[in-house]
């Protein structure tokens, strides 16, 4: 669609760039007057310059965060978008079971994050949940307090259980979108079923399956109510991921600084990548 | 082949359900048997919790204000997202394209980095502790959202449609309240739908913002977690009810959701 060249078209925007300036820039720019400065308690500041961004940097405590994050991220990443692109494919098209479905599937999607992990608590205990004593049941030794091992599986198992149904449902819009006329000209082809995957409806879905990997991306780099709940980044530091690090250096300790400053490279870290998957969808798009 | 097609959604439903199932039995238990034997379903059937839950009102209120903030989050997130997306889907202007990236930044925002700065701001301007502070505060990552949405929505209505009802004599408020707006109406559902969702279930930035008054019920559950020791069929019971608004909201827009997916681009 071309569309009207038009400066009045500010005015439109005008209420959001307000209410979401008043959002972003105030607190912006505390964190970057915070990340500058070195303070001793008693409301005295300090230039402190770069000082702050070198420590974070050079910090082995934030090097090992960020590893564990990019950790998690990428395997969450390679779990849920193959198995919800397989779950979509599977996922009846028509008929009374597709609002089951979908309102079965979308549920998980609506529970608040600390619930989820509080309900995970109780499902992986190995004394009184189901998980748990499950597991002890049939041999393994699950204990996901204690062992580290045991706490990253938990944790992975219940981001695919939160999450994969977001990538269920952008995958499963992709397929309905595509004419029955496609399959049936395959159908004359004589294509096998994964030669339709791959020439129809992967194409098809490229689109939504970027949006999905550029939201589940953001939101598991996020990610901090529900590791927080389920295992409070224990045991000893094994699951403590960036959110978590940065609300123990921030608030726990008080070191406005160092969090100013680690918040900053954080923040910098999502908008890069983000931006390098937004420019490659746009780009898709605009072909 | 068509048997298996059926095996993969319906055991990954099952997957989904068993942890929620888990949680409903335990919110039917009481105490003693929660911790002194394992049983797959209650054996002394008990609403002790959600009793408890609806007399004791630290404990409704939750509700209340949680409901409070997200509907207010929710109508103006999309009535001020409305405009700008209309603007973003039919105009060119002055930065138009670096403004639209600079809103989906804000999304990319983690709340834990904006945790502190926000107390202090929401304080600073004597909304701390009110409903208003945690609906404003969640517009930041709402906002963004619903003008994608919509804006998604709107570049598929064609431009004719403008045209024909300016012909007609149509005002443009006119036009934009009686003939825009239902002929998108299920763009709007899809995003409050998602407004409504990102806001109910965000705890870090609406336990910041709250101390007492406007304290959201997610962390009322957090508060009788670490105080009152080991009341997991009180948990349990809140954290069920915390999943009954959420199922209605699906409920309604059912059949929006996969079209809102696909149009709506999230």
């Amino acid at each position: 669609m071309n569309k009207i060249e038009n400066q009045k078209a500010w005015f439109f925007v005008l209420p959001v760039l307000l209410l979401v300036a008043f959002n972003a820039i105030v607190p912006l720019m505390t964190v970057v007057n915070y990340s500058i400065q070195e303070t001793f308690g008693d409301n005295t500041f300090f230039w402190a310059g770069v000082m702050w961004f070198e420590d974070v940097l050079h910090s082995e405590r934030f090097h090992a965060a960020l590893g564990r994050q990019m950790i998690f991220t990428f395997s969450i990443l390679a779990i849920e978008i193959p198995l919800g692109v397989a779950i979509a494919l599977t996922m009846p098209r028509k008929g009374f079971w597709v609002p089951v479905c979908l309102v079965l599937m979308a549920l998980p999607l609506l529970i608040p994050y600390n619930v989820v992990g509080a309900m995970w608590n109780i499902f992986a205990l190995p004394d009184i949940g189901l998980l748990g004593r499950t597991l002890n049941a049939i041999g393994f030794d699950y204990n996901f307090t204690r062992q580290p091992g045991d706490a990253w599986f938990t944790l992975i198992l219940m981001d695919v259980w939160h999450w994969t149904s977001l990538v269920v449902l952008l995958a499963y819009a992709g397929l309905v979108s595509i004419p029955d006329a496609y399959y049936q000209a395959a159908k004359i082809d004589g294509a096998k079923p994964f030669a339709i995957f791959r020439y129809i409806q992967l194409p098809k879905m490229k689109r939504v399956l970027t949006i999905a990997v550029l939201l589940r991306f953001m939101d598991s780099f996020m990610i901090y109510t529900e590791p927080f709940v389920l295992t409070g980044g224990g045991p000893g530091n094994s699951t403590t991921l960036l959110s978590i690090d940065l609300v123990k250096v921030a608030l726990g300790q008080f070191d406005l600084g160092p969090a100013a400053a680690m918040s900053l490279i954080y923040f910098l870290i999502i908008l890069l990548m983000s931006w390098v998957f937004y420019t490659v969808m746009m780009r898709n798009e605009a072909q | 082949m068509k048997n298996t097609s059926r095996f993969v959604p319906a055991l990954y439903i099952l997957f989904l359900l068993l942890p929620i199932y888990w949680l409903v039995n335990m919110s039917f238990k009481t105490t003693n048997e929660i911790l002194g034997s394992f049983t797959l379903w209650p054996q002394e059937f008990t609403f002790e919790n959600y009793i408890t839950i609806f007399t004791d009102p630290t404990w409704y209120m939750g509700y209340v204000n949680s409901l409070a903030y997200v509907s207010i989050n929710t109508a103006l997130s999309v009535a001020v997202a409305l405009p700008a997306a209309y603007a973003f889907s039919r105009y060119r202007f002055l930065g138009d394209k670096h403004l639209f990236f600079w809103l989906l930044t804000n999304r990319m925002a983690p709340p834990a980095v904006f945790a502190l700065p926000f107390f202090q701001l929401y304080s600073a301007v004597g909304l701390f502790d009110t409903y208003w502070a945690v609906a404003l505060a969640h517009t930041l990552f709402n906002i963004p959202l619903a003008v994608w949405i919509l804006e998604g929505f709107m570049s598929g209505v064609p431009k004719e449609l403008d045209e024909t009802a300016y012909v007609d004599g149509y005002s443009f408020p006119r036009f934009f309240i009686k003939i825009f707006i239902p002929t998108i109406a299920a763009g709007i559902g899809v995003a409050a739908f998602f407004c409504f969702m990102f806001s109910w279930v965000e705890l870090l930035l609406a336990k910041t913002l709250t101390a007492v008054d406007a304290k959201p019920i997610a962390a009322t559950m957090t508060r009788t977690a670490s105080t009152s020791g080991y009341e997991l069929g009180l948990l349990a019971a809140a954290g069920t009810l915390t999943i009954i608004p959420g199922a209605f909201v699906i409920y309604f827009v059912r059949n929006y959701i996969a079209r809102g997916f696909a149009l709506g681009r999230v």
